[in-house]
């Protein structure tokens, strides 16, 4: 479970977050939704103790967020944006990681199977391409069995079949009882994923809750018209 | 120091397979190799070789180390989110950047003497002065890399800085320390000349390798003062814990950047 409270943050003059309070409950998959500058991001970096807050309080699980790294041995994460050293092959980096987290068991690599990395795994990073390097940080996210998984855009630059695999193991996750929080701008995808939809606008989270009840309490017959209906103006329908 | 460890292996690894420092390295023993085959003699190529070190290396380790901890954004962001400590990340990172280019130096460097022979005597000391010197400025200069690209998001307006670090410490400080003595130079001067060697750590390695040698007239404006004020030994002696200081100044200061910084 990951709980804000209260919480704050701003980017010089720019308020990103503003007194932010949502709940993200175990074992399911919350999808951040939100028009660009919304916060997303930050949300995740803020989670991940990459960014601190200006104010409010982050807990995951039963750690309260105070600087210490150690809750970090939990979470799986996949940064949007797979641009890792170009003469390391993925094994190298997933071993380099392993041994950074003193990691006692093999890593999962279940995910690597399954995207079919094969030998590419023990290619260069430089030599792959842009879709294969993102497998790769998929496959590092999930690689040590974490029970909060963080992805920032997964699917961005996955062919459908790689994207499709994903989403599997997403839904595998789900079932164990893993907390799963997404990022996305695919609407396709976030009805397809997302228990919870987070949309986040203007730095406050305008809606929390599934994407069926969302399109009921705006009247609309598809998710994208939902969307649309709260960033015209659909604040008024508050977190559900 | 397990996780320095840890982090230096895969950094070395990149840096040998990456190749640019081999060039550095092999770049520095050619140069090293023509001067002593048309400079003369052991210490002329050494002094020569000095001029070369001092603007290559303040080149090398801002400029290329902005780049690479700009390249390694993605990577910092994934071992952020390790469980580890960000102190201890930092020392692996930076000591990632620092130490492949130090190696790189000192291989450059000796390599020509070692290979003529002349790694005996005087002449060795003087020639792991200037690889001790060369590696203390290869890490003052990574370390403010650090801070330049840690404070400066944008790639670019990065880069300029670092280039606008290194005009100034390498190549513009001195001439403002000649303009200074020129234009008082019948009063006294001493001490804002002593304060500006003391503020470059280029200028202070310079002054540092050339004091004590028959080679005054390199020491440039302010070292020429220094060379007069303090003398030999006990004026090499207080450089020395200069530049040591100097290294701290700039790794604690980009520590502390990056253990504060918003990724």
């Amino acid at each position: 479970m990951i709980a804000m409270q209260g919480v704050r943050k701003r980017f010089g003059a720019r308020v990103v977050l503003d007194g932010l309070d949502v709940t993200l409950h175990r074992g399911r998959v919350t999808v951040l939704v939100g028009p660009n500058g919304a916060g997303k991001t930050t949300l995740l970096k803020l989670v991940l103790g990459l960014a601190r807050p200006d104010a409010g309080t982050i807990a995951v699980g039963d750690h309260l967020l105070d600087g210490t790294p150690d809750y970090r041995a939990a979470i799986g994460y996949m940064p949007q944006i797979a641009r890792f050293p170009a003469h390391q092959t993925g094994r190298e980096l997933l071993a380099m990681l392993a041994a950074l987290r003193a990691e006692a068991t093999a890593p999962d690599l279940t995910l690597a199977d399954a995207f079919g990395l094969g030998e590419q795994f023990d290619r260069p990073l430089g030599v792959l391409s842009g879709g294969t390097r993102q497998k790769v940080n998929a496959v590092l996210a999930f690689a040590f069995r974490p029970t909060l998984v963080i992805l920032d855009e997964p699917t961005a630059g996955l062919d459908p079949l790689a994207s499709a695999v994903l989403k599997d193991r997403l839904a595998v996750e789900r079932a164990r009882g893993t907390t799963v929080l997404v990022t996305s701008h695919v609407l396709a995808e976030v009805e397809e994923l997302a228990d919870d939809i987070l949309f986040l606008s203007e730095g406050r989270a305008t809606w929390q809750g599934g994407a069926t009840e969302l399109k009921r309490r705006t009247g609309t017959a598809t998710l994208e018209r939902a969307v649309a209906r709260l960033l015209g103006g659909g604040a008024a329908l508050a977190v559900a | 120091m397990n996780t320095t460890w840890r982090l230096l292996r895969p950094a070395l690894r990149e840096a040998v397979r990456g190749r640019w420092l081999i060039g550095v390295a092999i770049g520095l023993a050619l140069v090293g190799e023509l001067l002593l085959r048309f400079a003369g003699s052991g210490v002329s190529s050494l002094v020569s070789l000095l001029d070369v070190v001092l603007i290559l290396v303040p080149l090398a380790g801002l400029v290329v180390g902005t780049m690479q901890v700009h390249h390694a954004r993605e990577l910092i962001e994934l071992l952020l989110a390790q469980p580890i400590r960000r102190t201890r990340l930092f020392a692996g990172l930076w000591l990632g950047i620092a130490l492949p280019l130090a190696v790189a130096l000192a291989l450059g460097l000796v390599t020509p003497f070692a290979v003529h022979g002349m790694l005996v005597g005087a002449l060795a000391g003087r020639v792991m002065m200037l690889v001790l010197v060369a590696i203390l400025l290869a890490f003052i200069s990574t370390a403010f890399a650090f801070v330049i690209a840690l404070r400066q998001d944008d790639r670019v307006r990065a880069l300029a800085v670092a280039l606008g670090a290194w005009l100034v410490t390498a190549i513009l400080w001195d001439g403002v320390a000649l303009a200074i003595a020129m234009l008082f130079g019948t009063r006294p001067i001493e001490g804002p000349l002593l304060a500006m060697l003391a503020l470059n750590p280029v200028d202070i390695a310079r002054v540092l390798l050339l004091l004590g040698s028959d080679t005054a007239a390199m020491l440039g404006a302010s070292g020429a003062v220094l060379a007069r004020t303090l003398g030999g030994v006990r004026g090499q002696l207080m450089l020395g814990l200069l530049l040591v200081a100097w290294v701290v100044l700039p790794v604690w200061w980009s520590a502390r950047t990056f253990a504060r910084k918003d990724f």
